[in-house]
């Protein structure tokens, strides 16, 4: 087994900064040189979803891959993946606003309230903005238990990003269905811990109706 | 190859061109993959002679034409039209064509024919979307479109066989294709082999695959949303980068009510969208 120590850690952080960093250089550099296409306004739109969509699997995936490698170091590189899901989602929602709506705030409202797709997409965004805002340690020091229960709110936002995934595309289900199958996956993996907390929530709001 | 025409109109539509470029790398054409930048990386193989169209179902004289010989033939003209994708988005076009009337006219519909149904090239080792469902978005194929009658003898809908001076790439829907500016561009199909007249409304191809988002008509209309977007305004794509693009409002009928309002009259357009 091999062991995360401190250097190897740092390797594997530097590696995920480049995994995320690299993909909107090429991004860049597909819609400067037309490679992205006469009009790549939908090409960035949907390029940076699929990556906010990707980093959230991948934060994901992180306390399954420790668990079952025995490598509890592994979380350490769980926020970063969390925070570049939450910078592909924002900029996402950037993308759609400045590009296709060309910054027309109103209008970008109007279909908030009026499209279920994207009203599920940005209650996703909702989820990972909470939880971008609170990740520094000291937040979660002084959030105590309510951050654990504020972050399990990532489980909600995996079933609801690739629902706006499958809702949003014009024809075809085989790719949003794939992705929904295997952020379901990713939950049920983790099913006794949600219905343990769920658990939780209940015992806490019968002691508050007791109260 | 180029194209020699006679005369240019613009149906009073003073647009900026949208350049050719983008007019050649931003396409819908999912026989060829479902991104816009698919069409142009997997067409360019597609061959377009010997090319056959065929006409035929309610008329007296059935047609079957060797295009290359039909656009030799036909006096070309030069339309500036403006293209509204359903997706909101719009181009403004200079196609080569010739009226799709003539073509009609050609094969005597008879007393029956009430409809004129289109159907792309069916041919899936050319067109990989067609191979594989993956590809293709799911569609069944072969694409199939049509109009009604009077739609189609209108004078502004165009058979066209070309775009700025030149017979059209693959990516646009070469050798032979439709364009049908009031409408969404999803009705104006592209690479025909074959022009049915019918007596009954023919099947849609997005209409078959989603109706309550895509109906028979698919007039371009401001006041009917699409169910997940907006259809008041659009993205017009003109010369400049990416954000200086405009969004302007989109009009009724695209611009060319004055010329196809009338046929509408009677029709409750909320209804048929």
């Amino acid at each position: 087994m091999m062991r995360l120590t401190q250097g190897r850690i740092l390797a594997l952080k530097t590696l995920l900064h480049l995994g995320f960093i690299l993909p909107l250089a090429y991004l860049w550099l597909s819609v400067q040189s037309g490679a992205a296409g006469g009009d790549p306004v939908q090409y960035v739109i949907h390029f940076l979803g699929m990556g906010a969509l990707h980093g959230l699997m991948l934060s994901l995936l992180v306390s399954p891959l420790a668990k079952g490698l025995q490598m509890g170091g592994l979380m350490r590189v769980r926020r970063l993946i969390g925070l570049w899901a939450f910078v592909y989602a924002l900029l996402h929602v950037a993308a759609f606003l400045g590009l296709d709506l060309l910054g027309d705030v109103a209008l970008l409202l109007g279909e908030i309230v009026k499209r279920p797709y994207i009203l599920v997409g940005m209650a996703t965004l909702l989820i990972l903005s909470a939880m971008a805002a609170t990740s520094p340690g000291a937040m979660q020091r002084r959030l105590g238990r309510r951050w654990q229960q504020l972050h399990d709110w990532v489980y909600l936002a995996a079933v609801l990003a690739p629902v706006h995934f499958w809702w949003s595309v014009k024809s075809g289900w085989y790719e949003p269905a794939l992705y929904l199958s295997l952020c379901l996956g990713l939950l049920a993996w983790r099913r006794k811990r949600i219905v343990f907390y769920q658990q939780i929530v209940t015992s806490f709001n019968r002691g508050l109706n007791r109260g | 190859r180029d194209l020699a025409f006679d005369v240019s109109r613009n149906y009073g539509i003073g647009d900026e061109l949208t350049p050719e470029e983008k007019i050649l790398t931003h396409n819908n054409f999912y026989e060829f993959g479902t991104s816009k930048t698919d069409p142009v990386k997997n067409a360019q193989g597609l061959k377009t002679a010997p090319w056959t169209l065929t006409i035929d179902g309610e008329v007296n004289h059935p047609l079957t034409l060797d295009v290359d010989e039909l656009i030799n033939a036909m006096p070309l003209e030069e339309r500036v039209y403006r293209l509204r994708c359903v997706e909101a988005w719009s181009m403004v076009i200079p196609w080569l064509g010739f009226p799709l009337a003539e073509l009609v006219k050609r094969a005597d519909p008879n007393s029956r024919a009430r409809y004129v149904a289109f159907e792309t090239l069916y041919d899936p080792k050319q067109m990989p979307g067609q191979a594989s469902r993956f590809v293709g978005g799911g569609i069944d194929y072969p694409y199939v479109e049509g109009l009604r009658m009077d739609e189609a003898m209108n004078p502004l809908t165009l058979v066209s066989v070309g775009l700025y001076g030149r017979t059209l790439p693959p990516q646009n829907g070469a050798p032979i294709r439709l364009v049908v500016p009031w409408k969404y561009g999803f009705k104006s199909i592209k690479s025909i082999v074959r022009i049915k007249l019918v007596e009954r409304m023919p099947p849609t191809t997005w209409n078959l695959l989603a109706s309550h988002e895509y109906g028979f008509y698919a007039n371009v209309n401001p006041g009917v949303d699409h169910p997940r977007w907006s259809q008041a305004s659009e993205r017009r794509i003109g010369a400049g980068g990416l954000l200086s693009a405009k969004r302007i409002p989109t009009e009724m009928f695209n611009g060319y009510g004055e010329l196809v309002a009338q046929m509408y009259t009677d029709l409750d357009l909320r209804r048929w969208y």
